[in-house]
């Protein structure tokens, strides 16, 4: 279905409001295709067609919201009676509501391109073994492939409102993702890489061979370390990781809510000097460049560090509303959800210096490989973090032995503090993180006594 | 039509699901909602290739086109046209008293509400409650190539309650939740006033909390919640798929000891009215209880249809997936360490210093090597035998198949842990699990105060 297919149907719904009653309604249409290969051969093929859509009525200053897997219309009429009755039994609040056009100019953004519809499958197939291949055969020491894949998507959304807000858009992307073993004594080590692009023609299959056996070998013969301080090397996947959870408090819900540990800190030194970073889906190198935000409204940048003392926050507009600085366009949604405040293009200000200049900068640290269990072991309310780690240890500027069975500890709040280097090499990320590699200095690290 | 393109097995999937859920955060109802979800998967299977295509479109042309797909996609040579007799496999759906649908909305309400009352009047440190309700109602259908013909109706009702409180280094949090595979009879069970208070001294028993030690400690875990350590540690390693690509460290182990005697692990589909109960799978096999571990030694992994199919084997009624879009894998149901007979409180009383986790939150495991992080949500020391001070959270970190072998005690005290979502290859499924009391020799602790004396 094209994007006009969708806001027709949208627009059809939003025309039943009744008086005194505001409607949105978001509308979205996918289709993709998955391979997975395993050993030389196809293990699996998906193929998939999704349609979705999300009503959101308000009346008397109540807030009801029904979703649904379908576009029948059976069903999207149940969602619309749903979605009222939801909305009866709310509770009145004075700052909720649908987006208000702000004037603010959208940045003409197009996220389609042609490759996705035009590679034959047969193509995309010989993609998915050809990267199965490779990383078995790139190493004598990798033994085995657990799961190679290649995935792609083109969709189509839209959204209407009685605001009279329309927004529509297409897109596409495609991506791969390979998971590599390696046999080290009775253990076996694990090394995983992706990529994500717009089309199938700009994913670097090299660079995600060489990322899954590296990340697997140079692993080998890891043992516990000795607990100590160090200073931890990020390069810009791990930094992406790191910054992205910190960014992820500086939302207006969490903000108003009290569950940030930045609460109240606007225009303090909350991060090390040097350190700025933004919100900004109007850069087109990013992944996670958009035109409009989840409630139709322009997308913006947004600036949140500026030289380590904070801005401000991501806000919808009803955040926006209730906090009074209005909506920064930093609604995110799926079609199935209600719209929350969130990032869409993480943006890190680049510093200087490579990645192994910046490893030979360090005495004694760890260049990080994996973090493990970052949902659980970091609390984004007490900003409390602690989290397990392998990699390679850093001494004297060189890189040395691999360690894993261990875990570093620190703060949110800390780690942006303590950060002593921010490399000039920024990676534009498929998550839509931009970011150069990192270092933070003087961080927990527990192993053995 | 969906064996047109020569393949040996094929299957229709058939799903309709209805979800309801309320959400009452800072002082107000912040969503009410409202789901449905109905749709087609189909399968196809030539040698060891699958092919799979799904669809929102129930009319004959829209599930053709769907099982056309899926023949193309895993076509081998020559054609195959096949008769098939299905069959009725019975089942026995889960009782379900009060369908949640029929409850009115007010009452769904009325519930959070009081949930935030009682969880803000029980101090004044409490400075922030969410509360949330989710029910839910999935109908499925299987119909395959072998002549299985089969259904369930499976009801889950969850309710959440989570708090924050503010003291003088900061904030910290607190959760009770409660989930079972029944209808509104759920809080018949359960009283929401009862889990606000819990969720609330939770977060205020934090506050004053010191940091959590580093280093490697004896840790003896609380019985419940400490079960997703080993479904996360042990059972992904169990899953037949995962054993046949060499990515378990349990592969090629069977009739081995892989764990300590004391160690019995069972994973459960059939235990009456768990998280992760069902009639049958996701494959139209159904539920069954299989021991994994018996008195240490490694017994049987989980199966689904075509990892047991390739094998000559029954399936163990583990095929499950998230929804018609997604393909069927191994997948837990409720996993669980048996219960002992060691006195809880001796157990306690046999360290001298150690960590006491009252609470596991979530975790990651890597499957291939069995390392694994965990959350303690609610942990305290344990000095001279004794449990003392509240600590603040930390991860534990260890090895699957090395904890195992490092269980000293199992405790008389059994009992299940929350409810949880297991996530695998991008798929979340319901699961239980649980644990006794149990004793590990050692674990990896990652706080940020010293090892040793914190």
């Amino acid at each position: 279905m094209s994007p006009g297919d969708l806001l027709a149907i949208a627009e059809r719904i939003v025309d039943q409001a009744v008086a005194n009653e505001e409607i949105e309604v978001a509308c979205s249409h996918g289709r993709s295709t998955t391979i997975r290969a395993y050993e030389g051969e196809v293990e699996s093929l998906t193929t998939a067609e999704t349609h979705a859509i999300g009503v959101r009525v308000l009346a008397d200053g109540r807030e009801g919201f029904a979703s649904a897997g379908t576009l029948d219309h059976d069903v999207v009429t149940d969602m619309l009676a749903e979605a009222r009755d939801n909305a009866r039994f709310s509770q009145t609040d004075p700052h909720v509501g649908i987006a208000q056009p702000d004037g603010v100019e959208a940045v003409d953004i197009d996220l389609w391109r042609d490759g996705v519809e035009a590679t034959p499958n047969q193509d995309k197939i010989d993609l998915a073994l050809e990267l199965e291949r490779r990383v078995r055969s790139a190493d004598d020491r990798i033994t085995g492939v657990r799961v190679a894949a290649y995935g792609d998507s083109v969709g189509a959304f839209a959204l209407a409102s009685t605001a009279g807000i329309t927004a529509s858009t297409r897109a596409t992307s495609s991506s791969v993702s390979v998971q590599a073993l390696a046999l080290d004594g009775e253990r076996t080590q694990t090394g995983y890489a992706y990529d994500g692009a717009r089309e199938p023609a700009d994913l670097d299959l090299d660079r995600v061979v060489d990322r899954a056996v590296s990340q697997t070998v140079d692993l080998l013969g890891s043992t516990k370390p000795k607990t100590a301080t160090v200073d931890l090397v990020l390069d810009p996947h791990l930094a992406a990781t790191v910054l992205g959870l910190v960014a992820g408090t500086l939302t207006g819900d969490r903000v108003l809510k009290g569950r940030s540990p930045f609460v109240d800190r606007v225009g303090e030194t909350v991060a090390a000097t040097g350190l700025s970073f933004s919100d900004d889906p109007t850069d087109l190198r990013s992944m996670g460049a958009d035109s409009h935000d989840g409630e139709g409204l322009a997308c913006r940048p947004v600036p949140l560090v500026e030289d380590g003392v904070l801005k401000g926050f991501l806000h919808d507009s009803y955040t926006g509303r209730r906090s009074g600085h209005g909506s920064t366009g930093s609604a995110v949604r799926g079609t199935r959800g209600l719209p929350s405040p969130g990032l869409h293009a993480l943006a890190v200000r680049p510093g200087a210096g490579t990645l192994d200049e910046l490893i030979a900068g360090v005495d004694l640290g760890l260049l990080v490989f994996t973090l493990a269990g970052l949902h659980s072991g970091v609390n984004p309310v007490s900003g409390d973090f602690s989290v397990g780690v392998e990699g390679r240890m850093i001494r004297n500027g060189q890189l040395a032995e691999p360690v894993n069975e261990c875990t570093i500890a620190s703060t949110l709040q800390r780690l942006l503090l303590d950060i002593t280097a921010i490399g000039g090499e920024v990676v534009h990320l498929p998550s839509g993180v931009s970011t150069p590699p990192v270092v933070i200095g003087g961080v927990a690290l527990s192993g053995a006594a | 039509m969906a064996l047109s393109g020569g393949g040996t097995f094929a299957e229709v999937f058939a799903e309709d699901v209805q979800r309801g859920s309320g959400h009452f955060d800072d002082g107000r109802i912040e969503s009410l909602a409202s789901s449905r979800d109905r749709g087609v998967g189909i399968r196809v299977v030539a040698d060891q290739s699958t092919g799979f295509a799904h669809t929102a479109d129930l009319t004959e042309r829209g599930l053709l086109a769907a099982a056309r797909a899926a023949a193309d996609a895993a076509r081998r040579s020559g054609e195959t046209t096949a008769a098939v007799d299905l069959e009725t496999v019975g089942t026995s759906p889960g009782r379900v008293a009060i369908r949640p649908a029929d409850i009115d909305k007010a009452t769904k309400v009325d519930l959070l509400q009081r949930a935030d009352e009682v969880a803000r009047s029980s101090d004044e440190a409490i400075s922030q409650v969410s509360a949330r309700y989710a029910d839910s109602r999935r109908r499925i259908l299987v119909a395959n190539s072998d002549g299985v013909l089969s259904g369930d109706d499976q009801t889950r009702t969850m309710f959440s309650v989570s708090c924050v409180a503010s003291g003088d280094a900061g904030l910290q949090t607190g959760a009770e939740t409660v989930g079972l595979s029944v209808g509104w009879e759920l809080f018949d069970r359960y009283d929401v006033e009862d889990l606000a208070r819990r969720a609330a001294r939770r977060a205020l028993t934090k506050l004053q909390a010191r940091p959590a030690p580093s280093g490697t400690l004896p840790v003896v875990i609380g019985p419940g919640s400490g079960g997703v350590l080993f479904h996360e540690a042990c059972g992904h390693g169990l899953e037949a798929d995962l054993v046949k690509k060499g990515a378990s460290a349990f592969a090629g182990r069977l009739g081995t000891q892989v764990a300590s005697p004391l160690v019995t692990l069972v994973d459960d589909g059939t235990m009456d009215d768990e998280w992760g109960r069902y009639a049958i799978d996701d494959e139209g096999n159904p539920a069954r209880r299989n021991v994994l571990i018996e008195d240490g030694i490694l017994v049987d992994y989980m199966w689904d249809g075509l990892r047991a199919r390739a094998d000559g084997r029954p399936s163990s009624g583990n095929g499950r997936r998230q929804s018609y879009r997604h393909l069927p894998m191994v997948r837990m149901t409720n996993t669980y360490l048996a219960g002992g007979e060691t006195d809880p409180t001796d157990i306690v009383a046999s360290v001298e210093h150690g960590v006491y986790v009252a609470r596991l939150g979530g975790g990651q495991v890597n499957t291939a090597s069995g390392d694994f992080v965990f959350g303690m949500v609610e942990a305290y020391m344990i000095e001279g035998g004794k449990i003392t001070a509240p600590l603040r959270e930390g991860q534990l970190i260890g090895n699957g198949p090395k904890v195992l072998q490092q269980i000293e005690a199992v405790g008389n005290d059994f009992a299940m842990g929350p409810p949880g979502t297991c996530g695998k290859d991008g798929q979340g499924v319901p699961v239980g699990d649980g644990v006794p009391t149990l004793k590990v020799a050692e674990l990896t602790i990652g706080g940020t105060a010293g090892a040793g004396a914190p």
